[in-house]
Parts: C-alpha cells; structure tokens; sequence
C-alpha cells in the first residue's frame, strides 16, 4: 500500500465572523467565524491552490489525479482535467471526478491508498446554506491535497495507512437535487441516532485490523457536517482526550468534503515518528482509517504552509452582503458594460498550456521570456525557437497598477497590474484577495488559479491572477 | 526599401462633420449621408460622380455595402476599413493613397460611429472567439489601460500624483472651454476646474471629465489629384504626409517598457515629419488636433509629438502652452474629450478643425491666431499603452516650394 508523501492545505484569504452574520440577519448565529471562498474561487479553483502547495518542492508526478468535492463546478464533464491542466501533469496520468457528497472525499483518499501509480488526491468544498440556516453559519470554505506513493529518499513515506474499515447506511440525513444550490437536512436527532453507531463500528473494525486500542491513538480526527454526531462518537470513542485533534470549525467552519484530508493534514504537520493516527469521517454511514507515521515524518517539504499558518496568517473579513453576493444569493445590478465572451472551446483548448498552466515560452535564441508563449520572440524576432517554461510557481513584482471601476467584474472594483517575472517575462492581470491600498509599485506578487467568471452559458472561465505575497501565511515564500 | 509619402501629391477640396452627440433620431445611414453630401456640396460635386470611396467604421456596419446602400451608389469601388480608434484617419489615408497613384481622380474618405445605441459606457469590443483571456491586454477597460501612464510619468519625473491630476484637469479644462464655443461638439459648455477634479473616478487616477465623450456622428472628405485642386475650391488643403505606425503589441510582454511614452506615436510621428520635410515642429506646427481619448494621453502626446521636451509637458500644460491662443494650439476644436468620439469619424474630424483653422473658416469666436503658412498634425490612436496603431498627417495650405 503506498504512503502519503505529501500534503498540502488551502485557506482562502477570505472569513465571515459569525457576529457579523447574525448581525445582518437579525438572528444570533454564534461566535467565531467561517472561511469564505473569493468570488473568483470555486472547488476546482481552490483544489488547484491546495495541489500546488502539496507538490511544492516534491520531485515525484502523479500518474492519478482524483479529484472529490460536493459541489463540482461542471456536471457531465470531469473537473479534474482543469485541474489537471492547471498543474501540468503528464498527458497520460488519469484525472478523474469522485463528485457529489463528502464521503467521495474519502472514497478518493482510499483509492489513492490503494493506486498502483504516485495519486494526487485534492478535495475542495463551498459550503452554502440558505441564510440563516446551520449550512451557511457552520460551513466552511477549504480544499486539502494529500499525495500517495511508495516514497523515495527525497520523497519519503510521511504516513502509512494501515488499516481501514467502513460501514455504509442508507438515510436521508441531508439531501440536494442536482441544480439546487442549498441542501435539505433532517431532524439532528435522528441523525445522532445512526452516526454514532456507524462511527464505533468502522472505528472498532478498524482498530481491531490494525490491532490497536482506543488508547494506543496518537490523534484522533473526526469528520463530518454532523458535529453533535462528530462529539458525541469523539467523547465516547476512549481516545485520550488530549489525543482529539482539534477541528478548527469556530475558526475557518466545516469545509465538508475538503475536511478529513485538511484535518490529516494538519495533524502530520504536528505528528512525531512512529504515531498512530485515526481518522474517521461520518458520512452516509462512516469510515475509519488509521494512519502510521514514518521515521522520516518531519521531513515535510520546506516551502508549504501549514494549515496553521494559514488560520493564523492574514486574511481579510468579508461584510455578510459581499459574501451574499458573492455566493449568488444577493442578485446585484450588473455594471452597465457588456458580459464578457464566453471562452470558445477550440481556442481554449489550443492556449490550454497557458490557460490552465500558465506555460510561457523562453527565447533559445535571447533567453527573453515571453508571455504569453510566442512563435515570434518580441524581442530578438527569432522565429520558431521556442522552449516551454512554467511561471506559475515564479514570484513577481508590480511595475504598474490601476484600478478600474468600469471593467465587468463580479466584484467591483477591478485591480489589475503589470507584473515583471523574476527571471524575466511580463504579464498584466487581475490582481485578487487584495485591498486597493494593498498594492503598490514595487509590491511582490505570486500567481493564483482562478474563475474569472461564469459566462451566461455556464461556461467558467479559469486563469490566472496574482495576489500579493504578503497576504499569504510565513513559510510559504 | 522606404516609405516616401505622398507630399503635395493630393488635395482635399471639400469636408463635412455633423454635430457629434446623441443622435438618438439618427441612424448611422443618416449620419453619413449628412456627412458625405456636406462634402460633396462644399467641393460642389456630385457624391455619384466621385470614383471611389473609403468607409471607416469600427462597429457600426460592415463592407462597403455600408456606405454604398445608404447612399445608393451604383457600380463603384466602396471599401469599408477598420484600424481600432484610428479607423477614419485609415479611411482618409486609403483615399489619398489611391488619388496620389492615379488610380482614380477623385476621392471620398467618410468615417462613421453610433456608439450611443449600444446602451453601454465606453466602448466595446468586437466579439472574436477567443481563450476568455483578453489577450495580453488582459479583461481592463480602455480607461484603465491608459490610467496606467499617469503613476508611471509620476514616478519618472518626479512630479507628485496631485500635481498631475491638476494636469490632467487643466486639459480637460481647456478642451471643454474649446468645446463650448464649437457648435457641432457634443458638450459645449465650459466646465469648472473644481467640477473636474472632483468628478468621480473610472480607474486609477482617472475621474469622468478626464474621459472623452461618447457619442454618434460622422465625417468625411473629397480627395483630388493636387493639380485639380482649384478646380473644386480656391482654398485647398494639400495633404503633406500620412503616416500610419502599428506597434508590435510588446508594451505589455517586454519589461523594458515603462508606460511613459508611445512609442508607435513617435514612430509615426517622426515618419510623418520626415515625409513633410518637418525639422521643428514646435515652430513649423501651427495647431494639431490630437487623441486626448483621456486626459493623459494628451500629456504623453505632447512630448510624443515633439511638441515638448520629455518631462517637461506638464509645466507646459500648466502654462497654457497648448491654449487655443497658446503658443501651440492643441484640440481646438474641443478635441475627444469635448466634441466627442465617435470611433470611426474621429480621425476625420481632426482633419474637418485643420480645414477650418488654416484656411480661416473657423467663426472669430473660436479662430487660432496665427496658423497661417503654418501647418495642421492631427494625431489618431488606436489601442492604448503597450499595444496601438498610430496615425498622424500634416497638412498645409501652400505647396512647397
């Protein structure tokens, strides 16, 4: 069975405090607050970021990619290709959609455990609710990447899975019909009431392959958009108390789809060698699986930022009418300019490298970088002599910015920036998860994969914006 | 291989401008048969007689056909062409090409837009199918993308961010003071100072009154070999150069460009200069009509053009260099910013103001001083910093010696 070898988390840069929710809604909604994603976000959006921070500085390519969420930007076409593409994998490496509930999450990680081939594993989900219902003030915005593969010696084995256990039930404890945007849930009563068997049976199932006692967990996760069930099973599973990872839902909410792999990766940020860890998610019945850290479990990638980090880093609070807005539930007058084109297939397709994976070119002529990826360099007219060069991953600086108030955009105003690449290479663009006072000439910048919009055909239409890096957590320059 | 021009080689003999605005009871048909027939009845010519036509338009129709159907011309050469906001210039520049290789003895240049029916503000783009990216322009609005000249000559010349917007705002000033007294522009009220710095922003630093109009109208002009001028009017205007420059849209991909400057505007220029046998346009230059699509295009063109040293034009600007009764009139006609811009006619009705300026048809109201024996420049843009096409001509009065 391979290992997870890597792992990486996703906040967005954006939290709803739940005072604040309340506030607007005349109702009382609770303390602390819940992440919400950018309106140029979405989980394939968001599971790209969440990818790119597991892959960062990990030599291996996924030969799978398994993609799992409860709210897939395309039904009938596969997400994981956009995925895919965004973070240039291989051609032949599978990428498929394990899609529609947040038990796919875990089928997904299962599967990658299981995979003959290095599997990238993301799940992302976007929590919405009605307002004022449980979903809305609970949920939470959030995608977590995990890594399989039977390490090497750059790349080692972080964490094994050792046992895993499942029991399945049929009940209606929540349910959305394809189209609807917000979900119908059932009595939390009646829900307790089969969660927690569920739970004791897959954890005890599990526990009893791998040999272990309740005692001998070193960490105890537990998922599940059930959080009365989730304490419930949590207090009376035997775990040490101080075993019980926490879940971070006053914080960032339950990102539903993107937790057990959030949560898993947080705990191997802080896991010791030899450690047992148990991660078990309530969905649709439960399913627990124990994971075994390696000698070499420190040995994370240096450049990522923990999930830690990212609760702890900046990030800006978001007004209840912006995050209505910006979730489609607050129907605000469009700016008196023209919706943008819609992307056409063939010519996406063909500008597919830049697109998705932002692939200039270089000069082998000059060495000048040009972006995007040109037959004719601008700058010696050289013709045809070309190499492919990934920027996604390179910093740059602003050169010049504006803001622009007239430009269509989901989210007025617009800020967007000439950005010069270190290394070379030019590239004007939106500027997002930003302020207007948070750029300034001189201001460094990181690429971020983004839905600029969805067009009236449904069409989304990924690129690539920059964000200041100062925005982002430490430890993630 | 080299461009030579076209230097007294041909003559406009006789133009039409409508009032631009909101022709909301016009048609773009209308717009050019007032347009076309203003012309032919100033040269005293019939429309059917003329040999061949060039229409400029950039949205508002398509071919010849544009021109030929409202008009009812019958088996004649018409040839729509489109080069972004420098559309008319293009369609003039295409008349006189052909009159100057003798292809045809007459000419007619007639550029048009209707902007107003779209229900939009500013402008919109021409839908190709496309990678949803916009291109290395990327998805900004045509006034951010000049917006991003301001900061950058801020930063280069050491001049503060409020004292440029008191440029900014002294041009529009004085375009809107032009405007008031011309009554075919579509604003034609002065505009106080403190109105305009106040104006709410568009982008960057750019408030409205720093915007040209948006507005429906059309131009045109008759083009004749120079030696049959007099036979259509005492009072011709020679055309002594035409030059057209399209960049190679690198602005926005070379980091070694710092958005103070176009340089497709002094190629084109210094081309234009070249052609007419132009060795100091500050002196030669008697008035010019240029793109002040934003307030700050007109900065950048002043040292662009040659008409100030670089760096410099803002104080120039403050001086009221560029005054209807400065030292070199610039747009005084109202230029884009208060006689308005309807995309295709712009360009020609540049050349329609240096038609009435040097040959002294322009009302006592609104006359320069001192144009005489010297020449008109009118500058057209196409595009925006880092990416544009280029137009500029000069024209005269006089053959050279």
């Amino acid at each position: 069975m391979n290992g997870v070898i890597a792992h990486g988390a996703y906040l967005p840069h954006f939290r709803l405090p739940r005072r604040d929710l309340g506030a607007a809604l005349g109702t009382s909604a609770g303390t602390g607050s819940r992440s919400v994603a950018c309106y140029d976000e979405d989980a394939t959006s968001m599971a790209v970021e969440a990818a790119r921070v597991a892959l960062c500085g990990v030599a291996v390519r996924p030969g799978r990619l398994y993609f799992a969420t409860s709210v897939p930007p395309y039904l009938d076409r596969s997400n994981a290709a956009a995925v895919h593409a965004a973070l240039g994998l291989d051609r032949a490496a599978l990428a498929v959609d394990m899609a529609g509930s947040p038990r796919s999450a875990i089928g997904a990680l299962l599967a990658a455990a299981d995979s003959p081939d290095v599997t990238l594993v993301v799940t992302s989900d976007v929590r919405i609710g009605l307002p004022g219902s449980g979903d809305e003030r609970e949920g939470g915005d959030a995608a977590a990447a995990l890594v399989f593969g039977p390490g090497t010696p750059q790349t080692p084995v972080l964490a094994t899975a050792v046992a895993h256990a499942s029991s399945t039930d049929e009940f209606l404890d929540r349910w959305r019909v394809p189209g609807q945007a917000y979900s119908h849930t059932w009595e939390e009563r009646f829900v307790e009431h089969l969660y927690r068997p569920a739970a004791e049976e897959s954890f005890a199932a599990a526990l009893k392959l791998a040999a272990l006692t309740p005692g001998d967990i070193d960490h105890l996760i537990v998922c599940g958009l059930s959080s009365r069930s989730a304490q419930q099973f949590t207090r009376g599973s035997g775990v040490r108390p101080a075993a019980v990872s926490p879940t971070h839902n006053n914080l960032i909410g339950n990102p539903g789809a993107a937790q057990p792999a959030l949560l898993l990766s947080d705990v191997l940020d802080r896991a010791e060698p030899h450690q047992t860890i148990a991660l078990v998610s309530l969905a649709d019945g439960a399913t627990t699986v124990v994971f075994r850290t390696t000698e070499r479990c420190r040995d994370r990638q240096p450049a990522a930022a923990s999930l830690a980090a990212q609760i702890n880093g900046p990030h800006r609070i978001v007004s209840y009418p912006t995050f209505a807005t910006w979730r489609g539930m607050l129907n605000r007058e469009p700016p008196r300019r023209p919706e943008p084109d819609a992307p056409a297939a063939p010519p996406a397709h063909r500008s597919a490298g830049y697109k998705f994976g932002f692939q200039a070119s270089r000069c082998d002529a000059c060495h000048q970088v040009n972006v995007p990826p040109a037959r004719i360099c601008y700058s010696c007219g050289a013709r045809d002599q070309m190499t492919p060069i990934s920027l996604s991953d390179v910093l740059g600086t602003v050169k010049t910015f504006t803001v622009d108030r007239l430009a269509y955009t989901p989210s007025p105003p617009m800020i967007a920036a000439v950005i010069d690449f270190d290394g070379g290479g030019r590239f004007r663009c939106e500027i997002t998860d930003s302020a207007i006072d948070g750029i300034r000439v001189g201001t460094r910048v990181r690429l971020t994969f983004r839905r600029l919009l969805t067009t009236g055909d449904g069409v989304h239409n990924y690129f690539w914006k920059a964000r200041p890096v100062n925005a982002e957590p430490r430890g993630s320059s | 291989m080299s461009s030579r021009g076209i230097r007294d080689r041909v003559a406009i003999v006789g133009m039409g401008c409508t009032p631009f605005g909101e022709h909301w009871d016009k048609s773009a048909d209308d717009l050019l048969i007032d347009a076309a027939y203003d012309a032919s009845d100033s040269a005293g010519i019939d429309v059917r007689d003329l040999d061949a036509f060039w229409l400029g338009t950039y949205m508002s129709g398509v071919a010849g056909l544009s021109l030929s159907r409202p008009l009812r011309l019958t088996g004649k050469p018409v040839t729509r062409v489109e080069n972004m906001c420098a559309t008319g210039s293009e369609a003039l520049r295409a008349a006189c090409y052909a009159v100057a290789c003798g292809a045809y003895d007459t000419a007619m240049a007639v550029g048009v837009e209707k902007l107003k029916d779209s229900g939009f503000s500013g402008l919109t783009r021409h839908s190709i199918p496309g990678d949803g990216i916009g291109g290395t322009l990327g998805t900004t609005t045509a006034p951010a993308n000049f917006s991003l000249l301001g900061p950058a000559y801020a930063e280069k010349y050491g001049v503060a961010r409020e004292q440029l917007k008191d440029v900014f705002t002294r041009i529009a000033w004085k375009n809107h003071r032009n405007g008031a007294v011309n009554p075919r522009a579509q604003f034609r009220k002065e505009v106080p100072m403190e109105t305009i710095a106040r104006s709410p922003l568009v982008a960057g630093d750019l408030g409205i009154f720093d915007c040209s109009g948006v507005s429906d109208g059309a131009a045109a002009a008759i083009v004749v070999r120079a030696e049959d001028a007099y036979r259509y009017t005492d009072k011709p205007l020679y055309v002594k150069a035409m030059s057209v420059v399209s960049g190679a849209a690198d602005g926005s991909i070379d980091p070694g460009y710092d958005f103070t400057t176009f340089p497709e505007v002094v190629a084109s220029a210094q081309e234009a200069y070249r052609q007419a046998g132009v060795t100091d346009p500050q002196r030669e230059v008697g008035m010019a009509e240029v793109h002040d699509c934003f307030t700050v295009t007109e900065l950048i063109l002043m040292e662009d053009l040659g008409f100030a040293e670089r760096g410099i034009a803002w104080k120039q600007v403050l001086d009221g260099a560029f005054d209807r009764d400065g030292r070199l009139p610039v747009n005084p006609d109202g230029g884009l910013k208060a006689f308005g811009h309807p995309v295709g006619a712009s360009g020609l009705r540049m050349i329609f103001e240096a038609w009435l300026q040097l040959r002294g048809q322009a009302p006592d109201s609104r006359r320069i001083t001192d144009p005489a024996g010297k020449l008109g420049l009118t500058h057209n843009l196409g595009g925006g910093p880092g990416e544009c096409v280029s137009f500029v001509s000069l024209v005269g009065t006089e053959l050279s010696g």
